[in-house]
């Protein structure tokens, strides 16, 4: 964030003032003494009695009061000595290339001990829409090397895919191994990765930079890291100094950007906060009503733009309270998001790694971005098929658990079978195994094995496809590790 | 129109900012706010104090900076040049945006005249010097692209003699293209019309929908029907599959105009129509069709005040080719985001909240809103007949169809379309609740479906429906004991839901063919399935075992039915028909030989 008044001195000289009024939650009113000239959305400094400089945002203005929202909160602040100086703009980030490699903190002030960085502009952090019309819609595979993400919940270059975890669950794993094996098949150019921290542990940072470290990847990332301790407030800028960063290096510098937010559960507390700060009407939860449309000025800044080579994907990570997918946060960004992937405490108990919990887990770009010259012709009808073999087999554990196994057919307990080894060979994989996109879907084919009548019970699956891709009628002069056969 | 007034900022908070020195300002007029000239609309007014509703970011706008009332209300400006449009929630163009600041984001600020007015349309004039016209009789016509005959019309609260027409040439929409002579005034008047988006353009008479809008979506056409000039309703959870069902209804349905709402939705969704519908069929015109749509893309991350203007700025589009006499079908995807920005526009105003923190008048605007749909009989002086048939999805926080917007809109909507949770994560799609949902145009439509379909549509329908409420029944049961607890007769009730589930219910949208089926197609589907759930009856009654059943080979036939093309429909599924009625039990070796009749006479 830039500190760096653009307007002269003496304008600057007559912005300040002595007159705060009330102090409240994370605001500050202060009377303007009927001194006009400043402006919605503009940044303040304020003085606090023992010297300590703290910086703030307006977020309503008449022509008498300010209320303004202090990033670090208003603790120590009182309404005789506190001095506050409006600077006459908006938030802006410093932005170059040489943002990569850097480490800032939640409110963009270099954490690395290094130099502030040298800026070829500023921008303004809250973006602007994407013109729809501009848009390209996303249809490049990212191979993750995770198989059941690849074969089933294909992640697409310029897409918003989050995670939804809770308490325990190994999400920053899972992250961290997209992060470091993410590729485009057929690509050379890797992935930039822009990290925001929002009120995650010191310890989950620490995890998050040694990943990067180990890959060997840290001149390819920026962080930016507002940690548990730091000042709740100040997180509601962390996603977007991440995502301006993130622009710049898409749009200016032609690179594919790999954003992760982490954890957008604490962000909208810090908004809820602030809306209950301004006496607003609470929507669910006490979240604010706008809470939505805040988080869609957030992810909707994910895309591919005609014409331009540098993409934005973005991989939120959001836990759910009390595992409760209805919950405001869980729930509204479903709506804004392309799809879910969705982690499971019972997978995760029985030791499945990564947990994911493949029923409700979807990828909304999948079906543009697979198939034949994407990732391989069979693709579609795989997963379709994978997908309706694994919840068949889990309904017929759920009945079994009601009513015994002697009620099965022979049909039934093949189902039942391959959900299980769906559980034990597709879904889990090291942590830093990366299997390519024709391992993961001739595992898939491996299991499929199972059925001695494929053509009966494989429904979901083309006779021709069934003819050409099934692991027992392969031609050994064919090459099936790739996207054109 | 009044004289502009000048009055200056107060206070400004988001979206919403205050101005004094307003007096004599109207509700919903148009003002430009601040130095920049942003767009807003006023929609308080207390004293010489207006509140207004911005519909462009306000960052960085300042107390005292000037607002201009224009003395006109936010309109929609209506002439050749909407179709193949995409408009943001105040009627801008967005590709013409992108064309002036060579910008690929929004900026604030950007001035765009929603039609092209310097280029020239080919006017045919259908009237002549003399004539006696009232508000609607249409005047003239210009082709709008390959599909769209756009009728020129005198506009509302006109009417007169017409003492001169231009003659066939073009024209632009501002061009002066008759005059007409009323109470001693001459008027001349252009192809453009403006009409103000928050009322409804004046029709002459509502008639009874008696005419199903034809979808090519099975479980819309065959099971819950809705009428052109209805309502109706799609409400689900996030991912169940609102916008995939919109986009399909935008798609296939059988309106000659079709305006598609993104309200506060995805940027990608949009270019997702943008990029499709110019290369995509329409198998009514065999024409692209883009050529028949009109975008609106209020994105969710667009200015909230604009995404609530954006259903009335459609509907005003709607509702100006309903009045040439074409059946229009809306889509509002999704009017909770519309609901949402009425919320966040009345906290700025610190209105009483009602349920859920929104407005008291959440139920009256909704029910405006889906009282603009119907089959009407158009201003004019001849008979003419449109409709505007609406279709909104809803968006309930948590799935929840308790909730305020989803409830306030099923007490006016005819048609409920629910999306099952539960059904989308089986991947069974569309995901329309077959159990909940209804319709409540069965009886109106019935018999244009008796006489256009078949007779015995109705009752193959309602059998359909009598078995998937036993096969839900039956499936608790089996919940609870087992699947082979239950007799063969009732197996019997199970396989033939299934089909139903699987064989006819479920659509693949991305499927080229299963996409768009015809009603034809529908038909002869649904009397497939039905006629074998009888025939299985007898067979079982000869005696033969439902496993032995489930292995005929016209098992596998039903299973693909879906993917037969439109246009081999009657002469494969009639064959599929034809084998299951020749299926007979061999009386020797008391197995079922899938004989064909001609077999059959042969011997
Ligand atoms: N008829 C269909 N055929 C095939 N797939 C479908 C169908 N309907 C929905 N789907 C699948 O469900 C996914 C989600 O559908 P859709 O985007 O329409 O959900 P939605 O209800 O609009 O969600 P949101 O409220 O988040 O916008 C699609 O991406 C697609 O994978
Ligand atoms: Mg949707």
């Amino acid at each position: 964030m830039t500190e760096t008044p653009k307007i002269n001195p003496e304008t600057l000289a007559k912005r300040i003032f002595k007159t705060a009024i009330e102090v409240t939650g994370p605001l500050l009113f202060v009377d303007l003494k009927g001194k006009a000239g400043v402006s919605y959305g503009e940044i303040a400094k304020i003085k606090l009695p023992d010297g300590e400089i703290r910086s703030g945002q307006i977020l309503e203005v008449s022509r008498d009061i300010a209320v303004v929202q202090l990033f670090e909160g208003t603790s120590g602040m009182d309404v005789e000595k506190t001095t506050i100086q409006f600077l006459g703009e908006t938030m802006k980030l410093p932005v170059s290339s040489d943002l990569l490699g850097r480490i800032f903190d939640g409110r963009g002030e270099p954490l690395d001990k290094q130099p502030p960085i040298v800026a070829v502009d500023e921008w303004p952090i809250n973006g602007s829409p994407i013109n729809p019309y501009a848009r390209q819609y996303p249809r490049e595979f990212i191979q993750t090397g995770i198989s059941s993400i690849d074969g089933l919940f294909t992640l697409i270059r310029g897409q918003k895919l989050p995670i939804f975890s809770a308490n325990g669950l190994p999400h920053n794993e899972v992250a961290a191994q997209i992060a470091r094996q993410a590729a485009v098949l057929g690509a050379q150019a890797e992935f930039a990765v822009v990290f925001a921290a929002m009120g995650i542990t010191a310890e989950e940072a620490q995890y998050f930079r040694k990943e990067f470290e180990k890959s060997g990847a840290l001149d390819r990332v920026v962080l930016f890291l507002n940690l548990a301790d730091d000042p709740a407030i100040e997180r509601i800028l962390t996603p977007r100094l991440a995502l301006t960063a993130a622009e710049y290096l898409a749009y200016e510098c032609d690179m594919h950007l790999l954003v992760i937010l982490t954890d957008m559960t604490n962000y909208a507390e810090s908004l809820r906060e602030i809306g209950a700060a301004r006496e607003e009407v609470p929507g669910r939860r006490g979240f604010p009503g706008y809470l939505y449309s805040d988080l869609a000025s957030i992810y909707e800044r994910a895309g591919r733009i005609k014409g331009r080579k540098g993409t934005i994907t973005q991989m939120p990570i959001l836990s759910m309270p009390n595992d409760d997918i209805t919950h405001p946060v869980p729930d509204l960004s479903g709506y804004i998001t392309e799809g879910q992937i969705i982690l499971d405490r019972g997978l995760h108990r029985r030791g499945i790694y990564p947990p994911i919990n493949v029923g409700p887990s979807l990828s909304r770009l999948q079906k543009e971005g697979i198939g034949k010259g994407l990732t391989r012709r069979d693709h579609k009808e795989l997963a379709d098929q994978l997908y309706y073999a694994n919840a068949r087999g889990n309904d017929l554990r759920n009945l079994v658990a009601v009513v015994g196994e002697e009620s099965l057919t022979e049909e039934d307990h093949r189902f039942l079978k391959f959900a299980d080894d769906f559980e034990q060979k597709f879904l889990k994989q090291g942590r830093d195994e990366n299997r390519n996109i024709f391992e993961s879907l001739d595992i898939g084919w491996e299991l499929l094995k199972i059925f001695p009548n494929p053509k009966r019970e494989l429904k979901r699956i083309s006779e021709e496809t069934i003819n050409f891709f099934h692991l027992e009628r392969r031609d050994p002069k064919i090459n099936y590790n790739s996207r054109d056969v | 129109m009044s004289t502009k007034r000048v009055g200056k900022i107060l206070k400004i908070s988001g979206p919403v900012i205050e101005a004094d020195g307003m007096l004599g300002s109207s509700m919903y007029e148009v003002c430009k706010v601040g130095e920049e000239g942003l767009i807003g609309e006023i929609i308080k007014i207390k004293g010489d104090v207006c509140t207004i509703q911005v519909y462009e970011e306000t960052d960085g706008i300042r107390p005292n900076e000037k607002v201009i009332g224009t003395g006109a209300g936010l309109s929609a400006e209506l002439a050749p040049g909407l179709i193949g449009q995409i408009y943001d929630g105040i009627q801008r163009p967005l590709p013409l945006i992108l064309e002036k600041t060579q910008d690929d984001f929004i900026r604030r600020g950007v001035i765009a005249i929603p039609l092209e007015y310097d280029k020239k349309w080919p006017f045919v004039p259908t009237i002549e010097k003399g004539a006696k016209v009232t508000a609607g009789d249409i005047i003239g016509t210009v082709q709008e692209g390959p599909v769209v005959n756009h009728k020129v019309m005198i506009p509302p609260k006109v009417s007169g003699t017409i003492t001169s027409i231009v003659k066939a040439d073009d024209y632009t929409v501002l061009d002066p293209i008759v005059t007409v002579k009323s109470n001693g005034t001459e008027l001349e008047i252009p192809m453009l019309q403006k009409w103000p988006v928050r009322f409804g353009r004046p029709i002459k008479e509502r008639l009874e929908p008696t005419i199903p809008l034809i979808t090519g979506q099975r479980v819309f056409d065959t099971f819950f029907p809705i009428a052109k000039g209805g309502t109706s309703a799609i409400p689900g959870g996030f991912g169940t599959g609102k916008t995939v069902s919109q986009h399909q209804l935008a798609k296939w349905s059988d309106a000659e105009i079709v305006v598609y709402i993104g309200c506060g939705e995805r940027g990608n969704e949009m270019t997702n129509v943008l990029e499709d519908f110019p290369k995509l069929i329409d198998p009514n015109t065999g024409e692209p069709l883009m050529n028949r749509t009109i975008l609106i893309a209020n994105t969710s991350n667009m200015p909230v005040a604009a995404r609530e203007a954006s259903v009335y700025t459609g509907m005003t589009l709607a509702e100006y080719y309903r009045d040439m006499g074409y059946n229009v079908a809306l889509m509002a995807d999704s009017t909770s985001r519309w609901a949402e920005a009425m919320r966040e526009i009345s906290g700025r105003l610190e209105e009483m909240p009602g349920e859920a923190g929104y407005p008291a008048y959440l139920a009256s605007k909704i029910a405006q809103f889906y009282e603009r749909a119907g089959r009407v009989s158009t201003l004019s002086t001849a008979e003419r007949q449109g409709s505007i048939t609406i279709i909104g999805a809803v968006s309930p926080p948590g799935g929840d169809f308790s909730e305020p917007v989803t409830q306030n809109t099923l007490r006016i909507t005819k048609v409920f379309w629910a999306l099952s949770k539960d059904l989308a994560a089986r991947r069974h799609f569309p995901a329309i609740d077959y159990l909940n949902s209804y319709t409540l145009y069965t009886n109106e439509l019935a018999p244009w479906f008796a006489e256009n379909v078949n007779p015995r549509f109705q009752a193959y329908r309602s059998e359909a429906m009598v078995l998937l409420q036993k096969d839900k029944e039956l499936e608790d049961i089996v919940q609870l004991v087992g699947p082979e607890a239950l007799p063969e007769s009732e197996k019997i009730i199970l396989e033939s839901a299934r089909m139903i589930k699987e064989d006819f219910l479920q659509q693949n949208a991305f499927n080229e063919v299963d996409s768009f089926s015809s009603l034809e197609k529908q038909w002869l589907m649904l009397k497939i399935i039905i006629d074998f759930y009888h025939k299985m009856g007898e067979l079982y009654n000869l005696g033969v075992k439902l496993p032995e059943m489930m292995n005929l080979p016209i098992i596998d036939k039903i299973t693909r039915m879906k993917y037969i093309p439109n246009d081999n429909v009657g002469k494969e599924l009639g064959a599929i028909l034809a084998e299951i009625e020749a299926l007979q039990v061999d009386a020797i070796t008391n197995r079922i030989g899938g004989r064909m009749m001609t077999d059959l006479t042969d011997k």
